[in-house]
């Protein structure tokens, strides 16, 4: 007979996410998350982005759904189980914090210390505390500290239960920008030591590509894509990915075909090598992006000569001042289709550039992505 | 001054809020967070007390109370007597009269406490019975607090009802608010001042308390 508190091989060790339903909100949404590992769903607001993380929770009851958590089943609604928030163990740090306004930090930390013996809550709070940069503070009601002491306070809290998994909803939106650096920071430090899986809910995609190891990408409830932050920017699946992950220039083309190495993108009359995508049918008609740190622009006084890759010539038609950098719009052939770059200022004014000028850019094969057409 | 009637007055209030304080609490907090069908009818006749004239209510009270009646009949077979003209009797009729006044400041307090706190209690592991000690009453204290004081102080005052329920028996139904009447009545006017100024010391003060307590709980928030 198999003893019961071994955990079948087969069981895995991280967080598993299944959930579907159609109403009230539509929810189709597949995830897993290793331990240790920083898992941000990103999208929209009414993405279901903190749905996911309340189903987690235990707080939200998705029509059908499967939680499983370090081989513990938290939600089966297959087979009727459905564990409640107390019964799950879970960190959960809210976007408003929701610490216990009439408690001091370390009452507020000891709350979810109910698991521990009392003796030793009150040290082992102030050890959290003093992990999250916090003594000092242990006396202080919510409302005497700081909004980033607070977002500390609200993550001892969430860690005092020694919880299987740690969820984020939107935890650093209410921190102005030069906390919220110093909270990834610290973010960053944290996550070092913890073994569990962590969810991040974020619309900041900048964010997200900062302190997760994987995005999972979701619009109307749905995971689009998930991978890699720099896979998932680079390479989109679909142009709505795309357009979610904020890539500028997204263009339809037709595949002319493949040769061993490459394949040949058409797009206004020109041919663009691209890498090498049997997926795609030659005459396909594709959408295709290119991430602008894929465009490179030659440098007017040191013309290159044709060993480039992909040379476009086109007209600069805006060039729009960001702060260290000018956002340059280039209208490539006559249909009017317009290739964005960020180009740093000093470039621009070395290249002389201002409306009109005449400019070629180099799209280099490596990053030119090819996508399902729309 | 009728210290008959003054204690009859104040352990009225005393049973009245010590009944209202548990009523209030569940009722109040299942009306913040839940809907249902229906809830506005509940709320309705919850508030109906505060505008229905209290002859009216009392007449409704002495009739539904009744001998003739079956609450008044099961009461007497239960009790070995009626319910109407009784000490009993007016608690119960107080207790109803008063439902609006301890219901709704609760309710709006229990309103004002975030879902997400009740929510972040449970992630925390805290059971419903831990977060109600620990978290939502000491939260919604400030209300809980306004709403025994006025109930209290609205049962010293009542007269409309305990007259038609209660009568006026010395030392069973016969409250100060009837006793500053009986003198003024019998052109006593020594004794009805007295009562007075005392009830009116006495509200001041009550009101005065709960004031100043709810600002110090709403400070610590």
């Amino acid at each position: 007979m198999p003893c019961p508190t071994v955990p079948a091989p087969s069981a895995d060790p991280g967080l598993t996410v299944r959930l579907r339903q159609t109403a009230p909100i539509p929810l189709d949404v597949a995830l897993s998350c290793r331990p240790g590992e920083v898992l941000a769903l990103v999208g929209p607001s009414g993405s279901g982005k903190s749905t996911v993380l309340r189903s987690v929770a235990g707080l939200y009851r998705p029509g059908d759904g499967l939680v499983v958590c370090d081989g513990a089943v938290w939600l089966d609604t297959g087979n009727g189980v459905r564990l409640s928030p107390q019964q799950r163990s879970v960190g959960l740090v809210f976007q408003s914090y929701a610490l216990f306004p009439h408690m001091t930090a370390l009452d507020n930390v000891m709350a979810a210390m109910g698991h521990v013996a009392r003796a030793d809550r009150r040290a082992r709070a102030m050890d959290l505390l003093a992990r999250l940069h916090l003594d000092g503070l242990e006396s202080r009601s919510p409302a005497a500290l700081s909004g980033g002491q607070q977002q500390r306070v609200a993550v001892a809290r969430a860690l005092a239960r020694d919880p299987k998994v740690l969820l984020l909803d939107e935890p650093f939106s209410a921190v102005d920008r030069v906390t919220r650096q110093k909270l990834y920071v610290e973010l960053a430090e944290l996550r070092r030591d913890l073994s569990i899986p962590t969810l991040l809910v974020t619309h900041d995609l900048e964010e997200a590509s900062t302190l997760a190891d994987t995005l999972s990408i979701l619009r109307h409830g749905r995971t689009l894509q998930t991978g890699t932050p720099t896979a998932v920017k680079a390479r989109p699946d679909s142009v709505g990915v795309a357009r979610l992950v904020d890539v500028r220039n997204i263009f339809d083309g037709v595949v002319l075909g493949h040769d061993q190495t490459k394949t040949y993108l058409g797009w206004q009359g020109r041919t663009f090598t691209t890498r090498l995508r049997p997926d795609f049918e030659p005459l396909a008609k594709v959408a295709w992006c290119i991430p602008a740190s894929h465009v490179l622009l030659h440098r007017r006084d040191r013309p290159t000569r044709g060993d480039a890759e992909n040379p476009v010539q086109g007209v600069v038609t805006d060039l729009l001042p960001l702060g260290e950098t000018v956002r340059m719009t280039v209208a490539i052939g006559p249909s009017g289709a317009c290739i964005t770059v960020p180009v740093l200022v000093h470039v621009a004014q070395r290249n002389h550039l201002e409306p009109g000028t005449e400019v070629t850019l180099t799209l280099r094969a490596e990053g030119i992505h090819l996508m399902p057409s729309e | 001054m009728d210290w008959t009637a003054l204690w009859l007055s104040l352990s009225l209030g005393a049973w009245t809020i010590a009944i209202l304080l548990p009523v209030g609490i569940v009722v109040g907090r299942w009306l913040a967070w839940r809907s249902f069908r229906g809830k506005g009818l509940v709320e309705s006749l919850l508030a109906l007390p505060l505008v229905l004239p209290p002859t009216v209510l009392g007449y409704y009270l002495l009739v539904s109370m009744g001998g003739r009646s079956p609450i008044g009949q099961w009461f007497e077979s239960v009790a070995g007597h009626g319910l109407v003209f009784t000490f009993t009797g007016l608690v119960v009729a107080s207790v109803l009269v008063n439902l609006p006044f301890a219901i709704q400041p609760m309710q709006r307090a229990f309103e004002a406490i975030p879902r997400e706190v009740r929510e972040a209690a449970a992630c925390c592991g805290m059971s419903p019975w831990r977060t109600l000690l620990r978290v939502e009453l000491p939260l919604a204290w400030p209300g809980i607090l306004t709403a025994m004081v006025l109930s209290f102080a609205h049962t010293l005052g009542e007269f409309g009802v305990v007259l038609m329920v209660g009568g006026s028996i010395p030392g069973e139904t016969k409250t100060i608010a009837i006793a500053i009447y009986d003198r003024v009545q019998a052109f006593d006017d020594e004794a009805a001042g007295a009562m007075s100024a005392f009830l009116l010391l006495f509200s001041l003060l009550t009101i005065g308390l709960s004031y100043a307590l709810s600002n110090r709980a709403r400070a610590i928030r």
